[in-house]
């Protein structure tokens, strides 16, 4: 079958690949696994494997900052104020002696865990309502629409105060209001998608057989709409970042006694360091952006890759 | 297609309304009457044509049957053997047994198929609720209906975007036939197809039907694809059956002059024949305020005064010894028939 065809043409280069498709498909061996197809169309995204490297190496090193430093990033040093990157310290030193290094890997473990884990958790939240709702419609949807509304018209500021009064200034407070005051956008663009997706005669086709609402909206509408909450997630993680880096100069964050990216960027706050010691604020500037760069990128890979219409 | 039929589907005084909301309070001032009071009794193993034009309430009514759009009046009764059960009735929980037998085809190859999902992953879940329970057997039941359709097997796992309109039609068929269904609603089920495509898709219902034993009904606007396959014709307007009778009959002695104008829009391959098409005046009227008295006598070139003021029914005509459904005052002049 390979060598000749009906035609009498000489088979060409493409004719053999073809042939070579489509022994493979008779022979079933292109019924990959979902899962496979979705990993080797990620990773032939160039630059979406260049995100997971520098993210995996960046979480890593944070999770394994005990290793991989001898200091204590809260340890005191006052015969080392604002030293400029030596040996000992890679980093240099802060306004206090501490090692800079330390803290921003130690730092990395609490901005990591804020800004990425209130982003998966308000997109988890926003999704699994607005997909719901949006589906169904009727009193469903206009009630979570009111709430949403109530939340987003709420200052977030003005909630951050009000917690931190009520219950004090913690990780998990912040975290909470992020997630209250982020789940809404998610929401809306997650309903928004459903809006039109239900329209689609495949919807309809699937309510013919009879199967079940949560079926029909999470399992067969959902993937449909991923794209842009993918792109949205990744975007709201570099605001939390940002949000978290924010509050915690304010005095509402995280305490400042735990290092975060945030409260290691902030004392570049002041105009003298700013001008003096690059060092301070370079390197954790530096990581936030490579960070949220790589979460961009991860962002943008996978939206390609739940797209079956483009090649991979 | 004689007498002494056995009844599959009977559509007893069917109405979908939607109701028009307008205003800060969301008032209801009006309804759209989509469908509005039809009777129709569905035959097993014929093909029903429904025809009109387009907003006459044919989708709608292929939709309320499988209760896709809540009918908001009238029955819809299932028959097998001496059992009837009226579908408009159930819970969602209690049609469950009823979805098994009624399905439907589309009318947009390119949206009736789950752009995310392999051929296989989108046919797999129904069969899953229908006790299908190894993935094995779900593979052999799908691949054999893509071979039913006329496809090659291995390509369940290909994604909608990779086949052409013609080919997802096909594998919206093998969708519907999935769970062996008795009666499956045609939502213009050619009509966004190539005239080409067209015919070897008609082909193709035509041989399933016979090997399945299955009944159609098939909703187009177009006559020349239902006077090919249908064995009875419902002529459609403004959410009523304005006539119904065997295809050839209807072709033959037409009663209902918007049955006639329809007729004589069908475009003809002839160059010489000197057709004497009937045009219609303007538009269907909304169907929020149908006009009094017979719908189509403000169109009608033959209306006389009673039409303005007595709504037609639908009345039992019998023509060379055939039953002849119609809804026009007309046809009970002594001149007319």
């Amino acid at each position: 079958m390979s060598m000749t065809n009906t035609t009498g043409r000489k088979t060409s280069r493409l004719d053999r690949q073809f042939d070579l498709i489509r022994r493979r498909e008779e022979a079933g061996q292109l019924t990959n696994p979902r899962g496979y197809r979705f990993a080797r169309k990620f990773l032939s995204n160039r630059l979406a494997a260049i995100g997971l490297l520098i993210f995996t190496i960046i979480v890593l090193v944070s999770v394994l900052a005990p290793l991989l430093t001898p200091y204590d990033p809260r340890a005191i040093d006052l015969r080392n104020i604002l030293k400029p990157p030596t040996w000992a310290h890679w980093f240099g030193t802060d306004k206090v002696g501490r090692d800079l290094l330390t803290r921003v890997l130690y730092g990395g473990q609490i901005s990591i865990l804020v800004g990425l884990g209130s982003a998966l958790a308000s997109a988890v939240v926003g999704v699994l309502i607005g997909c719901y709702t949006g589906y169904v419609g009727g009193w469903r949807d206009a009630l979570a629409m009111r709430v949403s509304e109530i939340f987003m018209s709420f200052p977030q500021i003005i909630l951050v105060l009000l917690l931190v009064a009520i219950l004090g200034q913690s990780l998990s407070n912040l975290i909470i209001i992020f997630i209250l005051t982020g789940w809404g956008g998610i929401y809306r663009l997650a309903r928004a998608r459903m809006l039109s997706l239900r329209e689609e005669e495949y919807v309809q086709a699937l309510r013919s057989f009879g199967l079940s609402t949560p079926i029909i909206c999470y399992k067969h509408i959902l993937p449909n709409a991923l794209g842009p909450i993918m792109v949205n997630i990744t975007l709201s993680t570099a605001a939390f970042i940002l949000a978290e880096a924010g509050l915690s100069f304010l005095g509402l964050g995280v305490p400042l006694d735990i290092p975060t990216w945030g409260n290691i960027l902030n004392v570049a706050q002041d105009l003298r360091i700013l001008e003096n010691n690059w060092w301070v604020w370079l390197p954790v500037g530096i990581v936030i952006s490579l960070f949220v760069l790589s979460v961009n990128f991860i962002g943008d890979g996978l939206r390609d890759a739940t797209d079956p219409t483009q090649q991979g | 297609m004689q007498q002494n039929k056995d009844v599959i589907l009977k559509l007893r005084d069917l109405k979908a309304h939607f109701p028009v909301k307008a205003g800060v309070f969301k008032r209801t001032v009006g309804h759209v009457k989509a469908v509005d009071g039809v009777d129709l009794d569905i035959y097993r193993g014929e093909v029903l044509g429904v025809v009109g034009e387009s907003g006459c309430g044919k989708t709608t009514l292929g939709k309320a049957i499988l209760r896709l759009v809540e009918s908001s009046e009238g029955q819809v009764i299932y028959c097998s053997g001496d059992e009837q059960t009226d579908l408009t009735t159930l819970d969602n929980e209690g049609l469950v047994p009823y979805r098994k037998k009624l399905q439907i085809v589309f009318q947009d190859p390119h949206s009736s198929l789950n752009p995310a999902f392999t051929i296989f992953g989108s046919l797999e879940d129904p069969l899953k609720k229908y006790g299908v329970k190894s993935r094995a057997e779900r593979r052999k039941i799908i691949g054999d209906l893509l071979e039913a359709v006329n496809m090659r097997p291995e390509y369940m796992d290909r994604y909608p975007h990779e086949f052409s309109g013609g080919q997802r039609q096909r594998i919206g068929i093998a969708r519907a036939l999935s769970i062996g269904p008795e009666l499956i609603v045609c939502d213009e089920a050619v009509s966004a197809l190539d005239v080409s495509i067209q015919a070897q898709v008609l082909q193709l219902l035509m041989k399933l039907k016979q090997e399945k034993n299955l009944t159609y009904v098939f909703i187009t606007h177009d006559l020349s694809v239902t006077e090919y396959i249908c064995d009875r014709i419902a002529v459609m307007y403004l959410g009523r059956v304005v006539e119904l009778c065997d295809s050839e009959e209807l072709y033959a002695h037409t009663l209902h002059p918007y049955t006639k104008a329809l007729l004589s829009a069908v475009p003809v391959a002839d160059l010489d024949k000197q057709t004497d098409r009937i045009v219609l005046e303007g538009d269907v009227p909304s169907p929020v305020n149908p006009p009094s008295g017979c719908p189509f006598h403000p169109r009608c070139q033959s209306a006389i005064e009673r039409c303005k003021t007595d709504v037609p029914k639908l009345k039992r005509y019998e023509v060379d010894g055939r039953d002849h459904f119609a809804s026009c005052h007309l046809v009970d002049l002594p001149e007319a028939v």
